[in-house]
């Protein structure tokens, strides 16, 4: 969906919102709107486009009570302030939207958290993500080093950009919007998206882009929105793998599910924001033993959240069972620089070569 | 036997007095910071007892005073009938005296242990004599008399006693020094808050070293002296009787119509014949064996349970009421006091109130206030059967959450009265597990529990109500201007959805730009004659139309209009101002009508 084509579907679902206020209200009823359900119970795989989605279990939200009632209001308030930013192009942060409603009166919103929830109820409602609505998140995206040309809209025009000779050592930094990114061209063969920076930079240092024809994505631990985004354009736009390497510990494999299979908080966005395709390429517990890695030892809770994987359906694979089980039976945890112990060309000479040979990428 | 002989020599009686040192968490001594509380709760209560005996309003002054790092004076002051200089080293100075041991009926004090006990650790910690006087009428010079006690023998130490000029015409003021420290001091006021509700008549006055706290009076009746009453066949021990007989110069059967109550001559005559005894024999010559066979027939008999009216003093539904409305500001407050009832012979009465809401902290357990004839339980809150009864309550069928015990803003109070209130040990702390006193406590407390559901879920209607006046009258118009100016156009209309949705009178108040408007729509079907009261700081001089009344105190105006307003028609008035204050509508039923204020 080209920009303009997205700016014009979100002002017309907004519109849609508000012109049924109106005539509920001409009506002689009291305004109200149906969402979703929006708790882990109403979260269904949907097994064509393999991501986690809402089901279709629907709350009704009438003005009939003062919480209500302030709740329809602000989205009122939210809805004509997004209208002002498409007819002005602007754009503004979910901060900064946050701000602005402090002269909203009883409109204005008590915390953060509040406004982000609100504009999720709009993206559910009108299936516009917020980027058409000209609101980003706060954090900025990640950054990618490597063989990939894309063509990027900024404010000051239109920028083409190689990610390796373009940019500097850090990389090309990851939009908060990458609805505006064209997918020039590509010599990859692969991408690697990292948990840790020190990892990124490890394998840049080391020149395995080059080597492999790799593109790597910094994920910055759990990934903002726009870098999920962007592991799926590139993903569907280049049909290239997508590996996900982590730490090896049960938090870090959350980071892979996120990746590929979406999470509760943006279930309505999944099939935009999620990978299927990308596998997790380590560090898995079998490595811990295999190379004989500087561990730590489980915490309580980290044993709590490998029980919880364990019956949680994204893990529901056979081998996800037998590395789980074997992390609980080893009791211990190695970050993914701890291949540094066996000196700082293993990861990049032996351990990547072997972990993507035995996978089929390489 | 030479071993028996080595034995013999080390064998010998220990006095009440040695064995109290030696045990002293057995009457609530076992640290410095709880023998404050039980020293304070122990002189308390007799001067309650005495207040009540004297039947005088009890003026009651407590104080304690640092006056050396780990030593505190305490004084108890009462305006009780005093005591006569005889008898005060007896009451203070010697373990086990005292009045009320052998009476069967309610009082506070019961074993006359506990404010010679006091005496006694200030003996042991301090090593100050403990100093009284007292005055027993205006015609009467008052004694002050230094005190300790003989530890090995139990007996009073006079170690002075002379008059002494003193201004109050009747009472007693006792003052004892040992080692403590202040940090029950939070304990301490709430068991005279405690102590306070539950004798309303009291008034206390406490001075915690230069702190200042007074629990007034709500009432000024003085309370009915409980009259004793003799015991109850069924509620006798074999010492008891034994005792009895032997002070007896009646024939058996004589002695059982004199002796107990609820015993006449048929019933008399039915013991004797169960017990193989003749009716006429001597009391006081029957062996062992022969009392043993008339107590077994004695509580074998049917007897009619034993008179409770005049022998318990229970609080009134009323004072606990007005007690609990004093020390807490409530929403809700209830009192039941149940029947009268009797266990094992002795007989007694629950009284139980339940508050809810106001300033009672909204989160966390029920505050449970215990009480055993108007003395609060402090302490093993965990070990008594009140607290167990609560818990078994099913709390939540009164649409009150529970963890055990019930939890939210809620205050639950429980008084057992009894003649002999079963504790589970000697310190008096929590009440034994008897299941005539559980039962009455469960029933008391179930009733309570329906009245405070049938509230809450008043409360709870009222509070949609207006939830859902508040959402249209203030919210709706204004999602409606904001929708209105997003679609382009013109305003949308929404009184319909309130005149639909309401089918009331509405007043309605808002400021805007310096300008103050009430309106009033009549969406009733009839036509209301009100009078509508405005509160604020605001003159409204300028107000049209004219306020009927104008009145003014302390900065506020209470304007007044009066209307006649008919079906489906909109009255108002603006005038210049800053809005707030306080908007009332009279002269029609309150479910017709409704106030809000739109700055709010």
């Amino acid at each position: 969906m080209s920009k303009e084509e997205l700016e014009k579907k979100s002002m017309e679902a907004l519109l849609r919102i508000a012109t049924s206020w109106y005539d509920q209200m001409k009506a002689g009823e009291i305004p109200s709107i149906s969402l979703p359900t929006r708790t882990k119970y109403n979260i269904e795989f949907d097994d064509t486009s393999e991501v986690w989605k809402y089901g279709d279990k629907e709350s009704m939200r009438t003005a009939a009570s003062a919480k209500s009632a302030t709740h329809l209001l602000k989205m009122a308030y939210v809805i004509g302030f997004v209208k002002q930013q498409l007819l002005e192009n602007r754009s503004s942060t979910l901060r900064e939207m946050y701000y602005i409603s402090e002269g909203w009166k009883r409109a204005k919103f008590g915390a953060q958290e509040e406004s982000n929830f609100l504009i999720e109820d709009l993206e559910i409602i009108s299936e516009v993500p917020r980027e058409g609505f000209h609101l980003h998140p706060e954090e900025n995206g990640a950054s990618i080093y490597g063989p990939m040309k894309i063509r990027e809209e900024t404010r000051r025009g239109m920028r083409a950009i190689h990610c390796q000779d373009d940019v500097g050592q850090a990389g090309y930094t990851i939009p908060n919007n990458v609805e505006n990114i064209e997918f020039v061209e590509h010599d990859a063969q692969f991408v690697i998206a990292l948990e840790t920076g020190g990892m990124y930079d490890r394998l840049i240092e080391n020149g395995f882009d080059e080597e492999y024809n790799a593109i790597l994505v910094h994920l910055k631990g759990q990934p903002a929105r726009s870098t999920r985004r962007m592991l799926n354009k590139i993903s569907s736009n280049w049909n290239l793998p997508v590996l996900v390497f982590t730490d090896g510990d049960p938090w870090s494999y959350r980071i892979f599910a996120s990746v590929a299979y979406g999470a509760i908080k943006s279930a309505h966005m999944s099939e935009l924001l999620a990978t299927p395709k990308a596998q997790f390429l380590g560090l898995q517990p079998s490595d811990i033993r295999d190379y004989n890695l500087p561990s730590d030892k489980l915490t309580d809770k980290d044993v709590e959240a490998l029980n919880a994987e364990l019956t949680d359906p994204r893990f529901a694979t056979e081998y996800w069972k037998k590395q789980i089980n074997l992390q609980i039976e080893l009791g211990l945890k190695s970050e993914q620089q701890a291949f540094a112990a066996r000196g700082l060309d293993f990861v990049t000479k032996t351990y990547l070569p072997a972990r993507l040979s035995e996978m089929g990428v390489i | 036997m030479v071993l028996a002989d080595e034995l013999a020599k080390q064998q010998r009686s220990i006095s009440v007095a040695e064995f109290f040192e030696k045990n002293k968490h057995l009457l609530g001594f076992d640290s410095p910071t709880r023998g404050v509380i039980t020293t304070i709760k122990e002189a308390v209560d007799n001067a309650l007892d005495a207040c009540e005996e004297a039947q005088v309003l009890p003026d009651i002054f407590i104080s304690i005073k640092k006056i050396s790092s780990d030593i505190f004076r305490i004084i108890v002051e009462d305006n009780g009938p005093g005591i006569i200089p005889a008898q005060v080293p007896f009451v203070f100075g010697k373990l086990l005296y005292g009045s009320r041991f052998h009476q069967i009926r309610q009082t506070r004090g019961q074993q006359g242990i506990g404010i010679s006990a006091a005496v006694l650790y200030a003996q042991l910690t301090s090593g100050v004599p403990t100093v009284i006087i007292s005055r027993t009428g205006a015609k009467e010079p008052a004694y002050r008399c230094e005190i300790q006690i003989k530890i090995e023998t139990n007996e009073p130490d006079i170690i002075a006693q002379q008059p002494f000029e003193w201004d109050r015409i009747h009472g007693t003021r006792v003052q004892i020094e040992f080692k403590s420290t202040m940090s029950a001091k939070k304990k301490l006021l709430e068991y005279l808050r405690y102590t306070s509700i539950v004798n309303p008549h009291a008034r206390f006055r406490v001075e915690l070293d230069d702190e200042s706290f007074t629990f007034d009076r709500v009432s000024h009746e003085i309370i009915a002296c409980p009259v004793a009453i003799q015991p109850h066949p069924h509620g006798i021990e074999f010492g008891q009787l034994k005792r009895m007989a032997a002070a007896s110069d009646l024939k058996v059967h004589e002695f059982l119509v004199e002796g107990f109550s609820r015993v006449g001559k048929k019933i008399a005559q039915e013991i004797c014949d169960k017990a193989g005894l003749k009716s006429t024999r001597k009391t006081k010559d029957l062996s062992p064996d022969e009392l043993k066979a008339l107590l077994g027939a004695m509580q074998a008999v049917a007897v009619p349970a034993p008179p409770t009216t005049q022998c318990l003093s229970p609080i009134g539904e009323d004072l606990i009421r007005r007690g609990l409305d004093k020390e807490f500001q409530m929403d809700f407050v209830a009192a039941r006091t149940r029947p009268s009832s009797v266990f094992s012979g002795h007989p007694f009465m629950i009284e139980a109130a339940i508050g809810y809401g106001g300033k009672l902290p909204p989160e966390g357990n029920a505050i449970i206030l215990r009480f055993a004839n108007r003395v609060p339980l402090m302490y093993q809150q965990g070990a008594c059967a009140i607290t167990s009864c609560i818990s078994n309550v099913n709390w939540k069928s009164y649409n009150i959450s529970q963890q055990g015990l019930p939890t939210g803003p809620i205050l639950i109070l429980v008084h057992v009265a009894s003649t002999n209130v079963p504790f589970t040990s000697e310190s008096k702390d929590a009440i034994a597990s008897i299941p005539e006193i559980e039962k009455e406590i469960v029933l008391a407390l179930q009733d309570l529990g329906r009245d405070l559901k049938l509230f809450v879920s008043r409360r709870d209607k009222n509070k949609v109500a207006e939830d859902r006046a508040r959402a249209v009258c203030a919210i709706i118009p204004e999602i409606a201007a904001k929708v209105s100016e997003i679609v382009e156009k013109p305003l949308v209309d929404t009184s319909p959805i309130e005149g639909r949705l309401m089918r009331k009178l509405i007043a309605k108040k808002w400021t805007h730009d310096g300008k103050v408007t009430i309106e009033l729509n009549n969406y009733t079907a009839h036509e209301g004659e009100i009078s509508l009261y405005d509160i604020s700081h605001d003159t409204a001089e300028d107000a049209l139309p004219k306020a009927d009344f104008v009145s003014e105190m302390d900065g506020q105006y209470t304007k007044v209009w009066k209307a006649v307003i008919l079906p489906q028609t909109v009255w108002h008035v603006s005038y210049t101002g800053k809005g707030g204050g306080l908007l009332e509508i009279r002269g029609i039923d309150d479910n017709k009508k409704m106030v809000v204020d739109l700055d709010v």
